[in-house]
């Protein structure tokens, strides 16, 4: 082909040809991200040198750690016997020995297995919310579940009859996830007053009482609805159930209790600690939290003024105000604007403070997802002839929670670490109350590094488990562009 | 517009009124947006609303199924009188179809759950037979075999045909279509314009604000022409193209065909 010649054929062609080494694979993979310029080059040689100085300087700890010793200056001597004088190790011994205050605070320790069923029942009720309508899956987590929640009660200690009550049960829930998955969903609705059971103890029939309250308000509420509309049927339904609870409940369950007398013995709140008392709070507030967020976040976008200026009003409140604030409101104001001799459980005052507390926050985060769907979308479901609450649940609410995930999830993972600050209203959560009370033991004086790392690696767990469940919610749930 | 083969057989208007409006006014805040507007339609008539934009012809239909509120006068649709009772305006929303510029598809629903939930949830309907509703309507515009996709896997014009086919799935009587072509490709405005003059040859009482006047030629049986909230004109589509009276109007007709 001529410099100047406008016209040209192709008369062989190119057949393909390998790019060159420096673009392929590794090689490529190191230039481009490591050394794509001096600067970064100079910047990557810096940085090896840093992770390799922290690995120099705390792998050894890691490496002498001692798991068997019954103090603290016990460690030290095995480790100086093993690695020479002056050698510095980690004394995991301190977790061999106090490990269970670290889960279950004061809570008696032959009723550990209590913690641990409500523990494993506490995933099985997650899953079918979590996992809705995917059988295998719900199989899948019921059956490692099971195994897993049994081993845990053998290992601290069950005794027979209950052991083979659990089996029994966990039987009954895997028969049921394999037969009829939503069925499942039972589990998730009843799970509340069964963890509270066997946690707290005492007498069966004070739960089932509040289980028959539950009952009574659903039934009279079907009943009604359709004749006298749903605002006045409810009002009539929890009337209905406060008259049950309050009056009826009493009377029937005292007797009850003294002819059939199925009673776990009694727990009382101060014996809760560690992460029991993390999970008690952080998933009761996370489950509570969200109806609550989401009412608000409605409420704060409804035309009408007193529903629009009460969710104002609550949300600005809340969130203008710290959390310790809240906590000690809830350990000593509370119980001035409560009636005279309520004597209202410090767990449950902080649960109800720390609830409101991510509802605020959950609202908001919500209302962001409302905001960022298009009118459109309410007009068409208007136009359609769809009420209010049925736009809200089939239109609205679905695409607004949906973009919120990642926000809410969030919420969350910021909340169940919250619960830690309860240590400063005299709980024992496991990152100060227990860490304190253990290192008071004049055998484990000076221990500093290790209950830390200890809870720090238990939280990181169950927060990046959260955060991933968010991201398969998302992928799950994305319909849209494809 | 090339379409010698419609069927005017049954596009008759009968003397019973479907929606009534006298004396409507208005205001968004300060700016009076309707003004004294009287206006009866009758059934089976086939209704083009035009005019320039601001001139609240959207406004104006979107009152008629009450996504926006009037202040002043009276709207009776179907013998049912648009007030603030909240029992009224699902009665008459779930009577009249609307069809919006932009679809307004529901995007976390396939078609077919599009399609069958207003029917399964206002109208009470078994799941099934709303189903086959749904596929009854879906086969009319012509896209049976989308059923189960997503709308974002949807071409503009399929999207608004799936929306045409969700209003008629609610057995609408009056149907409303607001700019049903303007954010369409070329090549899309065809087959949504074809499935809204099936439409019309089966009678249906129909209110379209839309510029496609090739449409208004053929299928209307009234043209009315919107300026500054108020009505200026309306009259048989061919004395309104041929024979314009006001200013405004010759003004508005020779900027949109004398391109």
């Amino acid at each position: 082909m001529t410099q100047s010649s406008m016209s040209f054929v192709r008369d062989k062609m190119l057949t393909q040809q390998k790019p060159p080494v420096s673009e392929v694979g590794a090689v490529r993979w190191v230039r481009e991200n490591l050394f794509s310029s001096p600067l970064n080059g100079f910047l990557t040689l810096i940085s090896l040198y840093v992770v390799y100085w922290i690995i120099a300087s705390s792998l050894p700890w890691f490496l002498n750690g001692v798991w068997t010793a019954n103090s603290l200056g016990e460690c030290r001597q095995i480790i100086e016997a093993n690695a020479g004088p002056g050698a510095e190790g980690a004394c995991w011994a301190i977790l061999r020995e106090r490990w269970h205050q670290f889960l279950f605070g004061f809570y008696p320790m032959d009723a550990y297995w209590r913690p641990v069923l409500a523990f494993g029942l506490m995933l099985m009720a997650l899953a079918p919310a979590l996992y809705y309508g995917l059988r295998r899956v719900n199989m899948l987590m019921l059956g490692t579940v099971s195994v897993l929640t049994l081993l845990g009660m053998l290992g601290v200690g069950t005794d027979g009859f209950h052991l083979l009550l659990s089996v029994v049960v966990f039987a009954a829930l895997f028969a049921v996830a394999a037969l009829m998955p939503k069925k499942l969903l039972w589990l998730t609705l009843v799970y509340p007053l069964v963890g509270f059971y066997l946690l707290w103890g005492g007498s069966v029939w004070g739960p089932v009482g509040v289980a028959i309250g539950f009952g009574l308000l659903v039934v009279v509420w079907n009943k009604l609805q359709s004749r006298l509309g749903a605002v006045v049927a409810g009002g009539i339904a929890v009337a209905v159930a406060l008259i049950w609870w309050l009056q009826v409940q009493p009377m029937v369950t005292t007797p009850l209790a003294h002819m059939m007398p199925i009673r776990l013995m009694s727990v009382d709140s101060d014996q809760f600690g560690g992460f029991l008392l993390s999970f008690v709070i952080g998933v009761t507030a996370v489950s509570a939290s969200l109806p609550m967020g989401l009412l608000l976040a409605l409420g704060r976008r409804s035309d009408m003024v007193f529903i629009k200026s009460v969710s104002v009003v609550f949300i600005e409140f809340i969130r203008g105000v710290p959390l310790i604030t809240m906590l000690f409101t809830a350990s000593l104001l509370l119980n001035y604007f409560l009636p005279p001799r309520s004597n209202f459980d410090l767990i449950l005052r902080v649960i109800i403070l720390v609830t409101f507390f991510a509802a605020a926050y959950i609202a908001e985060v919500i209302r962001g997802g409302l905001a960022a769907l298009p009118k459109g979308q309410s007009e068409a479901a208007d136009a359609l002839g769809l009420d209010y609450w049925q736009a809200q649940r089939f239109i609205i609410l679905p695409q607004a929670l949906k973009i919120s995930i990642p926000g809410i999830v969030s919420s969350f993972i910021g909340l169940f670490k919250d619960t830690t600050l309860v240590a400063l209203v005299g709980l024992a959560d496991p990152l100060q109350g227990i860490t304190k009370m253990v290192r008071a033991d004049i055998n484990w004086k000076g221990v500093y590094w290790e209950p830390l790392l200890f809870v720090g690696v238990i939280f990181f767990i169950f927060c990046f488990g959260m955060s991933r469940y968010s991201m398969y919610l998302e992928r799950k749930l994305k319909t849209d562009h494809r | 517009m090339n379409t010698p083969a419609i069927d005017r057989s049954k596009m008759t208007v009968s003397d019973e009124v479907a929606i009534q409006v006298t004396n409507m006014n208005k205001w968004y805040g300060q700016f009076h947006v309707l003004r004294d507007i009287d206006m009866t339609v009758n059934r089976g008539e086939r209704i083009v609303i035009c005019g320039p934009s601001g001139s609240g012809k959207s406004t104006l239909i979107r009152c008629i199924n009450r996504l926006e509120e009037h202040q002043q006068g009276q709207i009776i649709v179907d013998g049912t009188e648009l007030t603030s009772d909240l029992k009224n305006i699902d009665k008459v929303r779930s009577e009249v179809g609307m069809v919006f510029q932009h679809f307004n598809l529901f995007p976390h629903l396939t078609i077919m759950e599009n399609l069958t939930l207003a029917p399964i949830w206002v109208r009470k309907t078994p799941k099934k037979e709303a189903e086959e509703t749904a596929m009854y309507f879906l086969e009319k515009v012509k896209i049976p075999e989308q059923a189960q996709k997503y709308p974002g896997q949807l071409s503009g014009g399929q999207q608004q045909r799936v929306a045409i086919a969700r209003s008629l799935c609610m057995k609408p009587r009056i149907m409303l279509f607001d700019e049903p072509t303007s954010a369409l490709d070329p090549e899309m405005i065809k087959e949504v314009l074809d499935t809204m003059i099936e439409l019309a040859e089966e009678g249906m009482t129909m209110l379209c604000v839309t510029h496609e006047m090739g449409f208004a030629q053929a299928v209307a049986n009234r043209v009315i022409f919107m300026d500054q909230g108020q009505i200026v004109e309306q009259n048989e589509p061919k004395e309104f193209f041929n024979n314009p009276q006001s200013d405004r109007t010759k003004l508005f007709l020779s900027q949109i065909l004398g391109h």
